[in-house]
Parts: C-alpha cells; structure tokens; sequence
C-alpha cells in the first residue's frame, strides 16, 4: 500500500514537472514547426503539426528578400560595441563602488534599472536630432548603453563585495598601486563574474526592441526590428515570418542553453533585467 | 596583553583616516561610468522634466506652458484609462506569475532525474527576444486559423477572440507576460529555498509536522524575504511591459490594450508630442517609485516580524 502511493506522488510530481515545462516547449516547437512548413499546411485547418516533408523554403525566403544580413549585422555591431563598451567602464566601476561600499552610487544604477527604458528615448532623441547623428547606428549603441551599463556595474559590484579583500590588501603593503592591485590581483579573480556580466548585458541587448524602433532608420535597423516590420495585417506570411523570428532568437537560445548556469547566477545576484 | 590590545587601538585609529583616504582614491575606478551615466541616464532625466514645461511638437512649434501639460494629463480621460489599464494588467501579471513561480521553484527543488535541463528549458522563455516570440504569439492567437482556438474545440470549450476583442485583450496578453516571466520568479525563489537551513525541518519532522505544516510554518516565514524581492521586480518589469503588447496589439483594439507605456510611446513617437509624452514620463515614474517605496516598505516590516 505504501508502495502504492508513493508511487502515485511520483506520478503525480512528474506530471507537475511535465506541466511546468510543456509551455515553454510547445511554444518554441510550434514555432519550428510553423518555419518548416509552406504557407498551404500552416493556414490549414486542423493544423498541421508535423511538416511533411519539412521545407527549408521560408528560410531561403528570409535570406533572399529582407535585407535580412544587414539587420543581422547591424545587431551584431550594436551588441558587441554596447556590451563591449560597458564592460570598458563598468568593471572598473563595480570595483570601485564596492571597495568604497557606496551604497548611494548603487542605489542611483538600481533607480536607473527601475526606470522604463522608453523614457530615456524622448531626450536621447532629441539629442541625436540636434546632433544630426541619425541614420548611422552610433545613436542606437549609445540607447543601448542605457541597458548594459546598469547590467554590468550592478553584476559586478555584488560579484566584487563577495571577493575577499585581503589579496588585493597584501598587494598594496608590497608597494602596488591601486589600479596594479586591481589590474593583476582583483581583476584575474574576477572573470567569473565578468562572463556573468557579459552574457547579460549582450542577452539584453539582442532582445532590446524600443531603442532600435525609435532610432533606427531603413538601413540601421536591428534584427527585432525587422522582424517587427515583416508583420503585415493584410497578408498572412506565417512561415517567414517564423523562420526569420526563430532567427532572431536562436543565438539567444543556445548561448541560454551553454551558459544557463552563469546566467541564473547572475539574475538572482540582482535580479537585472534591461529595458 | 593590554599593552598589545592599545597598540591594536592605535594602528586601528590611525589606519582610519588612511582607510578613507583610500576610498576616495578609488573614485577614480568611477569615473567613466559615471560619465557615462550622468550622459545617457541622469541628463535624460532632467532633460525630460524641462522638456515637459513646453508645449513641444517634433518638428514643430515649442511654448513655454509650465505645468500646463500636467494639467492637461490630470484630466485626460484616456490617459486615466491608461493608468487603469496598467493597473489592472500589472495586477493579474504579478499575482499569476509568483504563484505559478513559487509552485515551480518548490518543483524544481526537489532532486528528481533531468532536473538539470528542465530547469533550463523552465527558463528558455525569460531569454528569448520578446518581439519574436510575441510575433508567434500573434499567429496562435488568430481566430480562425490560430492554434488555440483549434485546442480550445479539442476539448470542447467555446473558440475565444483573444486579442481581438477588448474584453479578453488584457487577460490574454497576461498569458503571454506569464509565461515569459514565471521562470524569473522561480529564480528568485529557488535561489531562497537553496539558502534555507534545514535544522528546523528536522525538527518538525521529530515532533511529527505535517508537510503542509512544515510548508505553511517554516518554509514560508523564511522564504518571504525572497518572495517579498521577487515581489517587487515582478511589479516593476510588468508596470514596464511593453515590447509584447506594442508587437501583439499596438494598444489595440481600439484603446482596449493602452497601458502607459503604449500611450507614453503614441504621444510621443505617433502624435510627435514630446513635451505632453515628457510629462508622462515623469508621472510613469513617480508611480513606479512609489510602488516600489511601498513594496520596500512591507518588506521592512516582513524583516521585522
């Protein structure tokens, strides 16, 4: 009888874990399933769930008429130079606020997580317009410093106060200075924390839409954005449109499945999320 | 002994204003993040508070109206709805996801075989690009040829207009909020349950509690901090939501979807009316602030009890 019923709470757990996780599952299969199939088998009713025979049609379809590799760059350099950029100030940054424990500076980067990240368009904006900078894509990686900044100071001050000080302490009774301690002592024992930084200031840069949509012209326009744009009410395109959105995602997708260990350290430290 | 305890006292007094010399030295690791900062953040934020004292078009004409734009937002019926809107939307997708977050982080506590990558597909949702899954959001919605509409007659329920009608617009855009954000929660939480010692379990277990009355008694009072923080970055991200709604619904039908955020973005990037949008965003945020002051608040006093 014990045996039973332990065996029913089994059951019943896997079922729960089951239930858990089939959302995600079916939603991302679905949306494979919808890149593979023609625009007949995805408007037909019932739905047809498993393409037969698969067709790799809808992403030829992509590469071939949406200018889909310039958005595809553009959001690489947009990431890469946003990303790259904060790491350059904010590393140091978190350092220094967490040797200093300045909890007001914190504070001030925790206000700017709060803050909706459309506010910051309207003067950023008007900024590029009077700058006449619009139309290359320099305004749009300096918007998405709005994102990776924050990320990366908040990651690495949690990462810097939870490093014990007394290596760096020993390095400057030997005569080094501040910036050698940090350079040759802190700095080594910090990657951990830097690759934590970098995959989510990089995530949140990718997935950013509002920046993009507001700054970029034709030809500076990110991924999200395009794809946004190949939405058409008035005909039904599923199948592009599937595949090219299954594209977007898909970098963030596997670097999520590579590094899902650092990024879980990284969203409970702080709880940072862009935009 | 007392000799080397005053000789300590010594170096540890005249170590102190060395000590603060020190912190300021390391001011300069600061510097270019807060150059940085000051330029794309604290200038945004004052810019757009002198930018809400105009009457100020895109392109256009800009008069000086004070706090006339405030006014103007203070009886703006549409803007009113926008807060109730966002009111509403917020508190369905904060309660779901912390329910549907704690069940699952008590889940995935629990040592079971695959729990490793069931986790990690748990979270895949939190990580993908919001435009492109609300675009595959979109096509399953659709009402006729959408895919949970053919679910919903498999077993046997009536096909529902989901974001096409302004009665089930919010709640259907919840679901989609739900399902990108539960696994945050659950992160929060789970890292919570990790931290929990398991002493007073053992305990129980000797005096013969139950598992609920070790849930409801012990597991609970030492998780609320924890539930109290994802608590609030609940609160805030689904104030701030805006990518799914703008792709799934544009605020629409009609204004039936129009939360701040939507109409924040209209005033300013349709209608080209930044000094009215400015003055959005300064109310936005002074309501975000005072959620997330109100929230702090309770957890100070969840700390203290």
């Amino acid at each position: 009888m014990r045996r039973v019923t332990r065996a029913l709470e089994r059951l019943g757990f896997s079922l729960a874990v089951l239930a858990l996780v089939s959302p995600a599952v079916l939603v991302f299969l679905w949306m494979l399933s919808l890149s593979l199939k023609n625009e007949l088998d995805n408007t037909a009713w019932p739905p047809v769930f498993i393409p037969d025979p698969p067709t790799l049609d809808n992403y030829r379809d992509v590469f071939a008429r949406n200018d889909f590799l310039l958005y595809a760059w553009n959001s690489v350099v947009v990431s890469f130079s946003a990303t790259g950029f904060a790491l350059l100030v904010g590393v140091p940054a978190g350092y220094g606020i967490a040797r200093m424990r300045a909890m007001r500076a914190a504070a001030l980067i925790l206000i700017a997580r709060i803050t909706p990240g459309l506010s910051y368009l309207i003067p950023l904006f008007l900024l590029f317009q009077w700058l006449e900078l619009t139309g290359s894509l320099l305004p749009i990686v300096v918007a998405h410093l709005v994102i990776t900044v924050p990320i990366v100071v908040w990651v690495m001050i949690s990462f810097f106060e939870g490093l014990p000080g007394e290596l760096e302490e020993a390095a400057l009774v030997d005569g080094a200075t501040l910036w050698q301690a940090f350079r040759h002592v802190a700095l080594p024992l910090a990657r951990p924390g830097i690759t934590v930084a970098t995959i989510l200031a990089f995530i949140f840069s990718w997935n950013n839409f509002v920046f993009a949509m507001v700054l970029a012209g034709r030809e500076t326009r990110t991924l999200p954005v395009a794809v946004n744009n190949m939405l058409t009410f008035e005909q039904i395109a599923w199948g592009p449109l599937s595949a090219a959105a299954l594209l977007v995602t898909l970098p963030v997708l596997l670097l999520t499945l590579v590094a899902q260990k650092q990024i879980v350290t990284g969203l409970t430290a702080g709880g940072v999320k862009g935009g | 002994m007392p000799r080397d305890a005053a000789v300590l006292d010594g170096a540890g007094s005249a170590a102190l204003p060395r000590r603060r010399n020190y912190a300021r030295r390391y001011a300069w690791f600061v510097v270019p993040a807060a150059v940085v900062v000051i330029a794309v953040i604290v200038f945004p934020w004052a810019f757009t508070l002198y930018v809400s004292a105009f009457d100020w078009r895109l392109g256009g004409e800009r008069r000086w109206v004070g706090l006339g734009n405030y006014e103007t937002l203070f009886t703006d019926a549409r803007f009113g709805w926008a807060v109730v809107r966002t009111l509403a939307y917020t508190a369905l997708a904060v309660v779901a996801p912390m329910l549907l977050g704690l069940a699952a982080a008590l889940c995935f506590h629990r040592r079971f075989p695959l729990r490793g990558l069931a986790r990690t597909v748990f979270i895949l949702p939190m990580m993908a690009t919001p435009v492109a899954v609300a675009l595959v959001w979109t096509m399953m919605f659709h009402p006729q040829l959408g895919v949970l509409n053919w679910l919903l007659t498999q077993v046997g329920l009536p096909p529902s207009l989901w974001v096409y009608s302004a009665d089930t617009v919010i709640p259907t855009l919840v679901l989609v909020e739900v399902w990108h954000w539960t696994p945050l929660v659950m992160l929060l939480i789970l890292g919570g349950l990790a931290s929990l010692p398991i002493d007073p379990y053992e305990a129980a277990k000797i005096d013969g509690a139950s598992p609920w009355q070790a849930f409801r008694h012990i597991t609970l009072p030492l998780l609320a901090p924890f539930i109290v923080v994802a608590l609030i970055i609940r609160t805030i991200d689904a104030l701030k939501a805006f990518d799914t709604i703008y792709v799934i619904t544009q605020g629409g039908p009609g204004q039936a979807s129009e939360t701040i955020n939507i109409f924040l973005y209209l005033q300013a990037f349709a209608f080209y009316n930044v000094g009215y949008a400015s003055a959005v965003v300064v109310v936005f945020f002074a309501i975000i602030m005072l959620l997330a002051a109100l929230l702090l608040w309770t957890r100070q006093r969840v700390r203290v009890t």
